[in-house]
Protein backbone atom coordinates (compact mmCIF):
# COMPACT_ATOMS: atom_id res chain seq x y z
CA UNK A 1 0.00 0.00 0.00
CA UNK A 2 1.40 3.39 -0.92
CA UNK A 3 1.82 5.67 2.02
CA UNK A 4 -0.44 8.68 2.16
CA UNK A 5 1.08 12.07 1.69
CA UNK A 6 0.88 13.05 5.32
CA UNK A 7 2.31 16.26 6.55
CA UNK A 8 3.19 15.93 10.18
CA UNK A 9 1.04 18.86 11.28
CA UNK A 10 -1.98 18.06 9.15
CA UNK A 11 -5.40 18.49 10.65
CA UNK A 12 -7.76 15.53 10.85
CA UNK A 13 -10.60 15.28 8.35
CA UNK A 14 -12.95 13.40 10.64
CA UNK A 15 -12.87 13.00 14.42
CA UNK A 16 -15.07 10.56 16.33
CA UNK A 17 -15.36 11.14 20.06
CA UNK A 18 -16.81 8.54 22.46
CA UNK A 19 -19.35 7.32 19.90
CA UNK A 20 -21.98 4.97 21.28
CA UNK A 21 -25.18 3.48 19.97
CA UNK A 22 -27.72 1.30 21.71
CA UNK A 23 -30.72 -0.47 20.24
CA UNK A 24 -32.89 -0.93 23.30
CA UNK A 25 -30.75 -2.85 25.76
CA UNK A 26 -28.23 -3.91 23.15
CA UNK A 27 -25.10 -1.76 22.90
CA UNK A 28 -24.09 -2.05 19.25
CA UNK A 29 -21.26 0.41 19.53
CA UNK A 30 -19.49 1.55 22.70
CA UNK A 31 -17.18 4.48 23.28
CA UNK A 32 -15.36 4.62 19.95
CA UNK A 33 -12.88 7.46 19.44
CA UNK A 34 -10.37 8.07 16.65
CA UNK A 35 -9.15 10.66 14.18
CA UNK A 36 -8.89 10.15 10.41
CA UNK A 37 -6.47 12.24 8.36
CA UNK A 38 -6.63 13.21 4.69
CA UNK A 39 -5.39 10.39 2.46
CA UNK A 40 -5.58 7.85 5.26
CA UNK A 41 -7.26 4.46 4.82
CA UNK A 42 -8.74 2.99 8.00
CA UNK A 43 -10.11 -0.54 8.04
CA UNK A 44 -12.68 -1.61 10.59
CA UNK A 45 -12.49 -5.37 10.99
CA UNK A 46 -14.42 -7.86 13.08
CA UNK A 47 -16.94 -10.63 12.63
CA UNK A 48 -20.66 -10.23 11.91
CA UNK A 49 -22.42 -8.53 14.79
CA UNK A 50 -19.26 -6.86 16.12
CA UNK A 51 -20.79 -3.43 15.49
CA UNK A 52 -18.68 -2.42 12.52
CA UNK A 53 -21.56 -1.61 10.17
CA UNK A 54 -23.36 0.32 12.91
CA UNK A 55 -20.19 2.33 13.43
CA UNK A 56 -19.99 3.09 9.71
CA UNK A 57 -23.55 4.38 9.77
CA UNK A 58 -22.83 6.57 12.79
CA UNK A 59 -19.71 7.98 11.15
CA UNK A 60 -21.54 8.80 7.94
CA UNK A 61 -24.40 10.46 9.79
CA UNK A 62 -26.98 7.93 8.61
CA UNK A 63 -27.74 6.90 12.15
CA UNK A 64 -28.00 9.17 15.17
CA UNK A 65 -25.60 8.31 18.01
CA UNK A 66 -26.85 7.60 21.54
CA UNK A 67 -23.71 9.27 22.86
CA UNK A 68 -20.63 11.07 21.61
CA UNK A 69 -20.20 12.92 18.33
CA UNK A 70 -18.53 13.04 14.94
CA UNK A 71 -16.95 16.17 13.55
CA UNK A 72 -15.98 16.63 9.92
CA UNK A 73 -13.74 19.30 8.45
CA UNK A 74 -15.67 20.83 5.56
CA UNK A 75 -14.03 22.08 2.37
CA UNK A 76 -13.85 25.57 3.86
CA UNK A 77 -11.58 24.16 6.60
CA UNK A 78 -14.15 24.49 9.39
CA UNK A 79 -14.85 21.39 11.49
CA UNK A 80 -18.59 20.83 12.00
CA UNK A 81 -20.45 18.45 14.29
CA UNK A 82 -22.47 16.14 12.00
CA UNK A 83 -25.43 16.19 14.36
CA UNK A 84 -25.79 19.96 13.90
CA UNK A 85 -25.90 19.80 10.09
CA UNK A 86 -29.26 20.34 8.48
CA UNK A 87 -30.73 17.62 6.27
CA UNK A 88 -29.91 19.62 3.12
CA UNK A 89 -26.31 20.16 4.20
CA UNK A 90 -25.90 16.50 5.01
CA UNK A 91 -27.33 15.47 1.64
CA UNK A 92 -25.01 17.91 -0.07
CA UNK A 93 -22.02 16.37 1.71
CA UNK A 94 -23.11 12.95 0.50
CA UNK A 95 -23.40 14.14 -3.09
CA UNK A 96 -20.08 15.97 -3.19
CA UNK A 97 -17.39 15.50 -0.57
CA UNK A 98 -18.35 11.97 0.50
CA UNK A 99 -18.86 8.70 -1.25
CA UNK A 100 -20.47 5.54 0.02
CA UNK A 101 -19.73 2.20 -1.63
CA UNK A 102 -22.25 -0.44 -0.59
CA UNK A 103 -21.61 -4.15 -0.59
CA UNK A 104 -24.63 -4.60 -2.85
CA UNK A 105 -24.24 -2.33 -5.89
CA UNK A 106 -28.04 -2.28 -6.31
CA UNK A 107 -28.16 -0.15 -3.16
CA UNK A 108 -25.76 2.43 -4.53
CA UNK A 109 -26.88 2.47 -8.17
CA UNK A 110 -30.08 3.07 -10.06
CA UNK A 111 -30.37 -0.27 -11.76
CA UNK A 112 -32.79 0.71 -14.51
CA UNK A 113 -31.09 3.82 -15.88
CA UNK A 114 -27.98 3.82 -18.05
CA UNK A 115 -24.44 3.59 -16.67
CA UNK A 116 -23.71 7.03 -18.10
CA UNK A 117 -26.70 8.50 -16.27
CA UNK A 118 -25.66 6.79 -13.04
CA UNK A 119 -22.33 8.60 -13.15
CA UNK A 120 -23.71 11.82 -14.64
CA UNK A 121 -26.41 12.13 -12.01
CA UNK A 122 -23.85 12.96 -9.29
CA UNK A 123 -22.43 15.70 -11.52
CA UNK A 124 -25.86 17.18 -12.24
CA UNK A 125 -26.54 17.20 -8.51
CA UNK A 126 -23.61 19.56 -8.07
CA UNK A 127 -24.76 21.87 -10.84
CA UNK A 128 -23.22 20.50 -14.05
CA UNK A 129 -25.65 21.09 -16.89
CA UNK A 130 -23.70 20.71 -20.12
CA UNK A 131 -24.78 17.37 -21.58
CA UNK A 132 -21.64 16.86 -23.68
CA UNK A 133 -19.29 17.55 -20.80
CA UNK A 134 -21.23 15.29 -18.47
CA UNK A 135 -21.13 12.48 -21.01
CA UNK A 136 -17.41 12.97 -21.65
CA UNK A 137 -16.64 12.90 -17.94
CA UNK A 138 -18.83 9.82 -17.46
CA UNK A 139 -17.03 8.02 -20.34
CA UNK A 140 -13.72 9.01 -18.85
CA UNK A 141 -14.70 7.51 -15.51
CA UNK A 142 -16.01 4.30 -17.06
CA UNK A 143 -12.59 3.88 -18.67
CA UNK A 144 -10.84 4.53 -15.37
CA UNK A 145 -12.81 1.74 -13.72
CA UNK A 146 -12.13 -0.56 -16.68
CA UNK A 147 -15.65 -0.59 -18.15
CA UNK A 148 -15.90 -0.62 -21.94
CA UNK A 149 -17.31 2.77 -23.00
CA UNK A 150 -19.48 0.95 -25.55
CA UNK A 151 -21.60 -0.11 -22.55
CA UNK A 152 -22.30 3.48 -21.45
CA UNK A 153 -25.95 3.41 -22.54
CA UNK A 154 -26.70 0.04 -20.96
CA UNK A 155 -28.34 -0.15 -17.57
CA UNK A 156 -26.33 -1.77 -14.74
CA UNK A 157 -28.88 -4.55 -14.43
CA UNK A 158 -27.30 -5.91 -17.63
CA UNK A 159 -23.83 -5.77 -16.01
CA UNK A 160 -21.96 -8.52 -14.16
CA UNK A 161 -21.43 -8.22 -10.39
CA UNK A 162 -17.86 -6.99 -10.76
CA UNK A 163 -18.85 -4.39 -13.38
CA UNK A 164 -21.67 -3.14 -11.20
CA UNK A 165 -19.28 -2.68 -8.31
CA UNK A 166 -16.83 -0.78 -10.52
CA UNK A 167 -19.66 1.39 -11.79
CA UNK A 168 -20.70 2.16 -8.23
CA UNK A 169 -17.14 3.26 -7.54
CA UNK A 170 -17.11 5.51 -10.62
CA UNK A 171 -20.41 7.07 -9.56
CA UNK A 172 -18.95 7.84 -6.14
CA UNK A 173 -15.63 9.21 -7.27
CA UNK A 174 -16.78 11.43 -10.13
CA UNK A 175 -17.36 14.41 -7.80
CA UNK A 176 -13.85 14.03 -6.35
CA UNK A 177 -14.87 13.33 -2.77
CA UNK A 178 -12.31 13.60 0.01
CA UNK A 179 -13.79 10.79 2.10
CA UNK A 180 -15.30 7.50 0.96
CA UNK A 181 -17.07 5.01 3.21
CA UNK A 182 -16.99 1.40 2.02
CA UNK A 183 -19.05 -1.42 3.44
CA UNK A 184 -17.57 -4.81 2.43
CA UNK A 185 -16.93 -3.58 -1.14
CA UNK A 186 -15.52 -6.92 -2.30
CA UNK A 187 -18.05 -9.12 -0.49
CA UNK A 188 -20.06 -11.39 -2.72
CA UNK A 189 -17.64 -11.25 -5.67
CA UNK A 190 -15.66 -14.12 -7.16
CA UNK A 191 -12.04 -14.26 -6.01
CA UNK A 192 -10.62 -13.23 -9.39
CA UNK A 193 -13.09 -10.35 -9.66
CA UNK A 194 -12.20 -9.34 -6.10
CA UNK A 195 -8.49 -9.15 -6.90
CA UNK A 196 -9.15 -6.89 -9.86
CA UNK A 197 -11.42 -4.62 -7.83
CA UNK A 198 -8.91 -4.38 -4.98
CA UNK A 199 -6.18 -3.46 -7.42
CA UNK A 200 -8.34 -0.75 -8.89
CA UNK A 201 -9.39 0.62 -5.50
CA UNK A 202 -5.82 0.62 -4.32
CA UNK A 203 -4.54 2.71 -7.20
CA UNK A 204 -7.52 5.11 -7.22
CA UNK A 205 -7.21 5.74 -3.47
CA UNK A 206 -3.51 6.59 -3.83
CA UNK A 207 -3.94 8.71 -6.98
CA UNK A 208 -6.86 10.73 -5.65
CA UNK A 209 -5.41 10.99 -2.12
CA UNK A 210 -8.72 9.73 -0.72
CA UNK A 211 -9.46 9.17 2.93
CA UNK A 212 -11.34 5.90 3.27
CA UNK A 213 -13.14 4.13 6.09
CA UNK A 214 -13.66 0.56 4.99
CA UNK A 215 -15.60 -2.09 6.85
CA UNK A 216 -14.48 -5.61 6.05
CA UNK A 217 -14.32 -9.01 7.66
CA UNK A 218 -11.55 -9.97 5.25
CA UNK A 219 -8.13 -9.31 6.76
CA UNK A 220 -6.47 -9.71 3.36
CA UNK A 221 -8.52 -6.74 2.11
CA UNK A 222 -7.49 -4.75 5.18
CA UNK A 223 -3.83 -5.59 4.58
CA UNK A 224 -3.95 -4.64 0.94
CA UNK A 225 -5.87 -1.38 1.26
CA UNK A 226 -5.48 0.13 4.71
CA UNK A 227 -2.83 1.99 6.64
CA UNK A 228 -4.46 1.47 9.99
CA UNK A 229 -6.98 -1.00 11.44
CA UNK A 230 -9.45 -1.04 14.29
CA UNK A 231 -10.51 -4.48 15.49
CA UNK A 232 -14.06 -4.55 16.86
CA UNK A 233 -15.70 -7.06 19.13
CA UNK A 234 -18.97 -6.71 20.99
CA UNK A 235 -19.33 -3.07 19.93
CA UNK A 236 -15.93 -2.06 21.28
CA UNK A 237 -12.63 -1.33 19.59
CA UNK A 238 -10.38 -3.91 21.24
CA UNK A 239 -7.18 -3.27 19.32
CA UNK A 240 -5.95 -0.59 16.96
CA UNK A 241 -2.70 0.31 15.23
CA UNK A 242 -0.80 0.22 11.96
CA UNK A 243 -2.25 -2.51 9.78
CA UNK A 244 0.95 -4.53 9.50
CA UNK A 245 1.58 -4.17 13.26
CA UNK A 246 -1.82 -5.46 14.20
CA UNK A 247 -1.78 -8.30 11.66
CA UNK A 248 1.84 -9.40 12.20
CA UNK A 249 1.99 -8.81 15.96
CA UNK A 250 -1.59 -9.09 17.25
CA UNK A 251 -1.92 -8.63 21.00
CA UNK A 252 -5.51 -9.31 21.93
CA UNK A 253 -6.78 -12.89 22.11
CA UNK A 254 -9.57 -12.15 19.64
CA UNK A 255 -7.21 -10.50 17.13
CA UNK A 256 -4.86 -13.47 17.42
CA UNK A 257 -7.79 -15.74 16.68
CA UNK A 258 -8.78 -13.69 13.60
CA UNK A 259 -5.21 -13.61 12.28
CA UNK A 260 -4.62 -17.31 12.92
CA UNK A 261 -7.74 -18.17 10.96
CA UNK A 262 -6.38 -16.82 7.66
CA UNK A 263 -5.17 -19.40 5.21
CA UNK A 264 -1.56 -18.77 4.18
CA UNK A 265 -1.29 -17.24 0.68
CA UNK B 1 29.03 11.18 15.01
CA UNK B 2 25.27 11.29 15.32
CA UNK B 3 23.75 7.82 15.23
CA UNK B 4 20.92 7.13 12.77
CA UNK B 5 19.61 4.26 14.88
CA UNK B 6 19.89 4.31 18.66
CA UNK B 7 18.23 1.36 20.38
CA UNK B 8 18.20 1.22 24.16
CA UNK B 9 17.05 -1.69 26.30
CA UNK B 10 14.32 -2.82 23.90
CA UNK B 11 12.32 -5.87 24.88
CA UNK B 12 9.87 -8.08 23.01
CA UNK B 13 7.72 -10.94 24.24
CA UNK B 14 4.92 -12.72 22.43
CA UNK B 15 1.90 -13.74 24.45
CA UNK B 16 0.16 -16.63 22.71
CA UNK B 17 -3.42 -16.33 23.89
CA UNK B 18 -4.59 -19.25 21.77
CA UNK B 19 -2.02 -21.53 23.44
CA UNK B 20 -3.19 -20.89 26.96
CA UNK B 21 -1.43 -17.55 27.27
CA UNK B 22 2.12 -18.91 26.95
CA UNK B 23 4.71 -16.15 27.14
CA UNK B 24 7.33 -16.46 24.45
CA UNK B 25 10.29 -14.23 25.29
CA UNK B 26 12.02 -13.05 22.11
CA UNK B 27 14.71 -10.53 23.07
CA UNK B 28 15.45 -8.19 25.94
CA UNK B 29 18.04 -5.53 26.68
CA UNK B 30 18.60 -4.86 22.98
CA UNK B 31 21.03 -1.95 22.88
CA UNK B 32 23.15 -0.79 19.95
CA UNK B 33 23.68 2.13 17.62
CA UNK B 34 24.22 2.45 13.90
CA UNK B 35 26.00 5.41 12.34
CA UNK B 36 25.58 6.86 8.86
CA UNK B 37 27.50 4.89 6.24
CA UNK B 38 27.82 1.89 8.53
CA UNK B 39 26.51 -1.64 8.02
CA UNK B 40 25.85 -3.58 11.20
CA UNK B 41 25.27 -7.30 10.74
CA UNK B 42 23.24 -9.16 13.35
CA UNK B 43 24.62 -12.59 14.14
CA UNK B 44 23.29 -15.53 16.07
CA UNK B 45 21.60 -18.86 15.39
CA UNK B 46 18.13 -19.23 13.92
CA UNK B 47 15.49 -18.29 16.45
CA UNK B 48 17.78 -15.91 18.34
CA UNK B 49 15.55 -12.99 17.38
CA UNK B 50 17.45 -11.35 14.53
CA UNK B 51 14.43 -10.86 12.27
CA UNK B 52 12.36 -9.74 15.25
CA UNK B 53 14.86 -6.98 15.97
CA UNK B 54 14.67 -5.79 12.35
CA UNK B 55 10.88 -5.76 12.60
CA UNK B 56 11.08 -3.78 15.83
CA UNK B 57 13.29 -1.19 14.12
CA UNK B 58 10.80 -0.97 11.24
CA UNK B 59 7.88 -0.52 13.64
CA UNK B 60 6.31 -3.74 12.43
CA UNK B 61 6.61 -5.44 15.84
CA UNK B 62 5.71 -3.47 18.91
CA UNK B 63 8.13 -3.34 21.86
CA UNK B 64 7.14 -4.16 25.43
CA UNK B 65 9.63 -1.60 26.72
CA UNK B 66 12.75 0.28 25.73
CA UNK B 67 13.45 2.77 22.99
CA UNK B 68 13.86 2.51 19.22
CA UNK B 69 15.49 5.83 18.45
CA UNK B 70 15.43 6.79 14.78
CA UNK B 71 16.91 9.97 13.32
CA UNK B 72 14.06 11.21 11.13
CA UNK B 73 14.39 14.53 9.30
CA UNK B 74 17.09 15.68 11.69
CA UNK B 75 15.34 14.83 14.96
CA UNK B 76 15.50 11.65 17.03
CA UNK B 77 12.10 10.05 17.47
CA UNK B 78 11.20 6.96 19.46
CA UNK B 79 9.49 4.59 17.09
CA UNK B 80 8.43 2.34 19.98
CA UNK B 81 6.16 5.12 21.22
CA UNK B 82 5.22 6.74 17.88
CA UNK B 83 1.71 7.19 16.52
CA UNK B 84 0.82 5.12 13.43
CA UNK B 85 0.99 8.21 11.21
CA UNK B 86 4.49 8.98 12.46
CA UNK B 87 5.60 5.43 11.77
CA UNK B 88 4.27 5.74 8.21
CA UNK B 89 6.09 9.04 7.76
CA UNK B 90 9.32 7.47 9.02
CA UNK B 91 8.88 4.58 6.60
CA UNK B 92 8.21 6.91 3.71
CA UNK B 93 11.17 9.18 4.17
CA UNK B 94 13.65 7.44 6.47
CA UNK B 95 13.59 3.62 6.76
CA UNK B 96 13.52 1.08 3.95
CA UNK B 97 13.12 -2.62 4.58
CA UNK B 98 14.03 -5.52 2.34
CA UNK B 99 12.09 -8.44 3.71
CA UNK B 100 13.02 -12.07 3.24
CA UNK B 101 10.17 -12.67 0.83
CA UNK B 102 8.44 -10.49 -1.69
CA UNK B 103 4.90 -9.63 -0.73
CA UNK B 104 3.56 -8.19 -3.94
CA UNK B 105 0.06 -7.18 -4.88
CA UNK B 106 -1.48 -9.55 -7.42
CA UNK B 107 -1.66 -8.25 -10.99
CA UNK B 108 0.88 -5.43 -10.57
CA UNK B 109 3.71 -5.50 -13.13
CA UNK B 110 7.24 -6.08 -11.84
CA UNK B 111 8.44 -2.70 -13.06
CA UNK B 112 5.65 -1.00 -11.10
CA UNK B 113 6.30 -3.09 -7.98
CA UNK B 114 9.86 -1.75 -8.05
CA UNK B 115 8.95 1.84 -8.98
CA UNK B 116 6.16 2.17 -6.41
CA UNK B 117 8.23 3.55 -3.49
CA UNK B 118 9.47 6.38 -5.71
CA UNK B 119 5.98 7.18 -7.03
CA UNK B 120 4.67 7.19 -3.46
CA UNK B 121 7.45 9.64 -2.66
CA UNK B 122 6.20 11.96 -5.39
CA UNK B 123 8.38 11.10 -8.39
CA UNK B 124 6.78 11.15 -11.87
CA UNK B 125 5.79 7.66 -13.04
CA UNK B 126 8.03 7.71 -16.14
CA UNK B 127 11.13 8.73 -14.18
CA UNK B 128 10.41 6.19 -11.46
CA UNK B 129 9.99 3.43 -14.05
CA UNK B 130 13.23 4.42 -15.73
CA UNK B 131 15.10 4.03 -12.45
CA UNK B 132 13.32 0.77 -11.72
CA UNK B 133 14.40 -0.50 -15.14
CA UNK B 134 18.07 0.36 -14.47
CA UNK B 135 18.02 -1.51 -11.19
CA UNK B 136 16.21 -4.56 -12.62
CA UNK B 137 18.74 -4.60 -15.42
CA UNK B 138 21.62 -4.53 -12.95
CA UNK B 139 20.06 -7.38 -11.02
CA UNK B 140 19.80 -9.44 -14.22
CA UNK B 141 16.01 -9.53 -14.50
CA UNK B 142 15.44 -9.74 -18.27
CA UNK B 143 13.37 -6.93 -19.75
CA UNK B 144 10.77 -9.34 -21.14
CA UNK B 145 9.70 -10.06 -17.54
CA UNK B 146 9.25 -6.45 -16.47
CA UNK B 147 5.61 -6.20 -17.53
CA UNK B 148 4.63 -9.42 -15.75
CA UNK B 149 3.60 -9.64 -12.10
CA UNK B 150 6.39 -11.32 -10.10
CA UNK B 151 4.07 -13.96 -8.58
CA UNK B 152 5.13 -16.64 -11.08
CA UNK B 153 8.87 -15.87 -10.92
CA UNK B 154 11.42 -18.21 -9.36
CA UNK B 155 12.50 -17.65 -5.74
CA UNK B 156 15.74 -16.00 -6.80
CA UNK B 157 13.98 -13.71 -9.27
CA UNK B 158 11.41 -12.65 -6.69
CA UNK B 159 14.21 -11.95 -4.24
CA UNK B 160 15.94 -9.71 -6.79
CA UNK B 161 12.70 -7.83 -7.49
CA UNK B 162 12.40 -7.36 -3.74
CA UNK B 163 15.96 -6.06 -3.52
CA UNK B 164 15.37 -3.65 -6.40
CA UNK B 165 12.25 -2.34 -4.66
CA UNK B 166 14.17 -1.94 -1.39
CA UNK B 167 17.23 -0.26 -2.87
CA UNK B 168 15.48 2.10 -5.28
CA UNK B 169 14.72 4.87 -2.78
CA UNK B 170 17.29 7.21 -1.32
CA UNK B 171 16.42 6.56 2.31
CA UNK B 172 18.98 7.15 5.07
CA UNK B 173 18.29 3.80 6.81
CA UNK B 174 17.99 0.38 5.19
CA UNK B 175 17.16 -2.92 6.89
CA UNK B 176 18.11 -6.11 5.05
CA UNK B 177 16.76 -9.51 6.03
CA UNK B 178 18.77 -12.20 4.22
CA UNK B 179 19.05 -10.26 0.96
CA UNK B 180 21.31 -12.83 -0.71
CA UNK B 181 19.75 -16.06 0.56
CA UNK B 182 18.47 -17.43 -2.72
CA UNK B 183 20.84 -15.73 -5.14
CA UNK B 184 23.58 -17.14 -7.33
CA UNK B 185 27.18 -15.92 -7.10
CA UNK B 186 26.83 -13.29 -9.83
CA UNK B 187 23.78 -11.71 -8.24
CA UNK B 188 25.30 -11.86 -4.75
CA UNK B 189 28.15 -9.77 -6.13
CA UNK B 190 25.63 -7.22 -7.44
CA UNK B 191 24.04 -6.96 -3.99
CA UNK B 192 27.43 -6.48 -2.34
CA UNK B 193 28.12 -3.64 -4.78
CA UNK B 194 24.72 -2.06 -4.09
CA UNK B 195 25.40 -2.18 -0.34
CA UNK B 196 28.82 -0.56 -0.86
CA UNK B 197 27.16 2.25 -2.87
CA UNK B 198 24.63 2.85 -0.11
CA UNK B 199 27.48 3.08 2.41
CA UNK B 200 29.21 5.71 0.32
CA UNK B 201 25.94 7.66 0.27
CA UNK B 202 25.95 7.59 4.08
CA UNK B 203 23.10 5.12 4.50
CA UNK B 204 22.95 3.34 7.87
CA UNK B 205 22.19 -0.37 7.44
CA UNK B 206 21.30 -3.31 9.64
CA UNK B 207 21.50 -6.68 7.93
CA UNK B 208 20.98 -10.36 8.57
CA UNK B 209 23.28 -12.49 6.43
CA UNK B 210 24.05 -16.13 6.99
CA UNK B 211 26.65 -16.46 4.25
CA UNK B 212 30.07 -15.92 5.91
CA UNK B 213 31.67 -14.62 2.76
CA UNK B 214 28.98 -11.99 2.15
CA UNK B 215 28.96 -11.03 5.81
CA UNK B 216 32.70 -10.46 5.65
CA UNK B 217 32.27 -8.27 2.57
CA UNK B 218 29.51 -6.00 3.89
CA UNK B 219 29.82 -5.88 7.70
CA UNK B 220 31.52 -2.96 9.39
CA UNK B 221 30.56 -4.33 12.77
CA UNK B 222 28.85 -7.44 14.08
CA UNK B 223 26.28 -7.36 16.85
CA UNK B 224 25.79 -10.74 18.51
CA UNK B 225 22.09 -11.20 19.16
CA UNK B 226 22.62 -14.09 21.63
CA UNK B 227 23.65 -11.44 24.17
CA UNK B 228 20.05 -10.18 23.98
CA UNK B 229 18.58 -13.61 24.68
CA UNK B 230 15.48 -13.05 26.74
CA UNK B 231 15.41 -14.78 30.11
CA UNK B 232 12.65 -17.39 29.85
Amino acid sequence: MADPDMRENDEPLLVATSLSKSFGRIAACRDVSFALYPGEVLAIVGESGSGKSTLLQLLSGQLAASGGHVSYRMRDGVARDLATLGEAERRFLFRTDWGFVHQDPAQGLRMAVSAGANVGERLMAVGWNHYGRIRDTASDWLTRVEIDVARIDDAPRTYSGGMRQRLQIARNLVTEPRLVFMDEPTGGLDVSVQARLLDLLRSLVAELHLAVIIVTHDLAVARLLSHRVMVMKGGRVIETGLTDQVLDDPREPYTQLLVSSILPP
Amino acid sequence: MTAMIDIADAKKTFTMHLQGGIELPVVSGVTFQVNPGECVVLSGPSGAGKSSILKMIFGNYRCDSGRIGIRHRGALIDLAAAEPRQVLNVRRSTIGYVSQFLRAVPRVATIDVVAEPLIAGGMARADARARAGELLHRLNIPERLWQLPPATFSGGEQQRVNIARGFISDLPILLLDEPTASLDAANRTVVVALVAEKKRQGVAMVAIVHDDEIRHLIADRIVDVTSFAAAA
